[in-house]
């Protein structure tokens, strides 16, 4: 029924030791928990059984959770992200801040901050651009929704910057 | 100037010239970019896919990076020709593939393609023979800071410019480069170099990139990180350290090979020559493979039956899609094989006796 500890001799030796002599001779050393702890061996604490399942089960549930996560610009959840490879818009680097920054550390050899080149700003023709298609896209929606009356004001916003009318200029 | 036009001809980046030539074939940098306010391609509709598509066109014409260009649209071409801008490296095999309003503007001497709507909105290149990649990032850099006048991208300050994949944000830059290395391979020290590229935290992929292996001993060295380092520093380290360091390798390796072992040296060369001369059924791996021996011959001064322009024009066109061109027609994979011995026995001194 196992050995008595070493030390005390009384309680049963849970700690099982190999020390290397300096003679390079392995010796081997049975102690009980207590002993253990007083020569200064730390061990890890025995966590009871439904403690650790409890944590598993969460963080199955955390996982779940994170996987479900959904952004509101694009629809993409991260779980599709994990299996696509591919995010599905700007936002989700922030919807998805605190999952994503350690696989882009790992990714990018701990690098973290970008430090290079930033945009000049568009130029009165390239924010005009932008503009155009923004309100495209608005009319799309606004037909798609049949809202007619937000449809022929977006349209007659688009003539007035197609004709080069618009308040930018 | 049309893809037809293309194929009889090798672009500026196999024209084996520039800086270290003997063994860096090619540099090559991409950027990849996203207009702000647009879905990235996998939630992007096929409407909103074609928005992005017509405001990058509008985009390069005004900046007038369509002038000495040619567009194509990707939807409008055939698979064959769609290949043949892969083989040229004009456009990657993934822009190939996918569906939807693409396309890209190539400078007609070829060393500029703007490909849009690949992973990215805008995926643009440059790409020059030789070592130039300093000359390279001043190029996109401008071209660059001319869309942007144009179009806005979308970047975060901390994050900077943001990318379908996560592993390319940061500065969305990609710098590679082809490298031959015959020698490295012969004498086994390669595996010792793909070793300390992987250290360095460089990719090392085949001719065609992503997913391919290194045949013909073409290797394309790449950098994996594009976040946490400026555009100036990635290109620093390899045009003066990086590559430099496997240059020298390289020709350390063939320098012994030519003192050591200069018959098998030799031997290898005729040998690849003979075959290539005289097969009646080639498959493109083994021409690669051959010719690769036949090039390391030629670029060391040992072999001169044929010079290195007309060996860098032969790896270009045996590839399927270039030979199928260029014999006007689709072939299935057994006459591909004739077709290509063909096409080599006349391009290699002709031998009339067959």
């Amino acid at each position: 029924m196992g050995i008595l500890c070493q030390n005390c001799k009384q309680a049963k030796a849970t700690v099982h030791l190999t020390d290397i002599q300096p003679d390079g001779e392995p010796v081997e050393r049975h102690l009980c928990e207590q002993c253990a702890n007083q020569e200064g061996v730390t061990l890890k604490p025995h966590e009871p059984i439904n403690l650790m399942l409890e944590k598993f089960v969460k963080l199955g549930a955390d996982l779940q959770e994170a996987a479900e996560r959904t952004c509101p610009e694009c629809g993409m959840t991260f779980g599709e992200f994990r299996s696509l490879g591919q995010l599905g818009c700007p936002n989700d680097y922030k919807v998805f801040a605190d999952l994503l920054m350690p696989l882009i550390e790992r990714a990018h050899d701990g690098g973290s901050e970008h430090v290079g080149k930033v945009p000049g700003r568009a130029d009165s023709s390239g924010k005009k651009r932008a503009e155009i298609h923004r309100l495209r896209r608005e009319l799309d929606r606004a037909v798609e929704s049949e809202d007619y009356e937000k449809a022929a004001k977006l349209r007659d916003r688009l003539k007035e910057m197609a004709a080069g009318s618009s308040d930018e200029h | 100037m049309s893809i037809d036009d293309l194929t009889s001809t090798v672009g500026e980046w196999l024209r084996g010239t520039g800086p270290m030539s003997d063994v860096v074939i090619s540099s090559r940098i991409r950027l990849a970019r996203n207009i702000r306010n647009y879905h990235f391609l996998t939630k992007a509709s096929p409407d909103e896919q074609k928005e992005i598509y017509r405001c990058l066109v509008d985009a390069i014409a005004e900046t007038g990076l369509d002038q000495n260009s040619f567009f194509v649209d990707m939807e409008e071409i055939d698979d064959l020709d769609r290949q043949v801008l892969v083989e040229r490296h004009l456009v990657s095999r993934e822009h190939a593939e996918r569906e939807g309003s693409r396309g890209v503007a190539i400078s007609s001497s070829e060393t500029r393609a703007l490909m849009i709507n690949e992973e990215d909105h805008l995926r643009m290149q440059v790409l020059r023979s030789g070592l130039q990649l300093e000359s390279l990032w001043d190029e996109i850099n401008e071209i660059d800071d001319k869309l942007s006048a144009k179009v806005e991208f979308a970047f975060d300050e901390k994050l900077g410019y943001l990318t379908a994949c996560p592993t390319n944000i940061g500065t969305g830059m990609r710098v590679s480069v082809m490298l031959h290395l015959p020698a490295l391979k012969i004498t086994g020290e390669i595996e010792k170099v793909l070793r300390a590229a992987k250290d360095l935290r460089l990719a090392v992929r085949g001719l065609f990139g992503e997913g391919t292996e290194a045949v013909g001993d073409f290797y394309q060295v790449s950098n994996q990180t594009t976040l946490g380092r400026s555009e100036e520093e990635i290109v620093d380290e390899f045009a003066t350290r990086i590559i430099p360091r496997i240059v020298e390798y390289e020709k350390a390796a063939r320098e012994a090979l030519s003192h050591q072992r200069a018959v098998q040296l030799d031997d290898k060369v005729w040998r690849a020559y003979g075959i290539l001369e005289n097969a009646r059924t080639m498959a493109s791996d083994e021409t690669l493979f051959f010719l690769s021996h036949v090039r390391m011959g030629v670029s060391m001064g040992r072999f001169h039956a044929v010079d290195l322009n007309t060996i860098n024009e032969l790896f270009l066109q045996i590839q399927p899609a270039h030979l199928q061109k260029l014999r006007g027609g689709v072939l299935n994979g057994e006459q591909r094989s004739i077709a290509r011995a063909e096409f080599l026995r006349k391009r290699l001194g002709g031998n009339s006796h067959n």
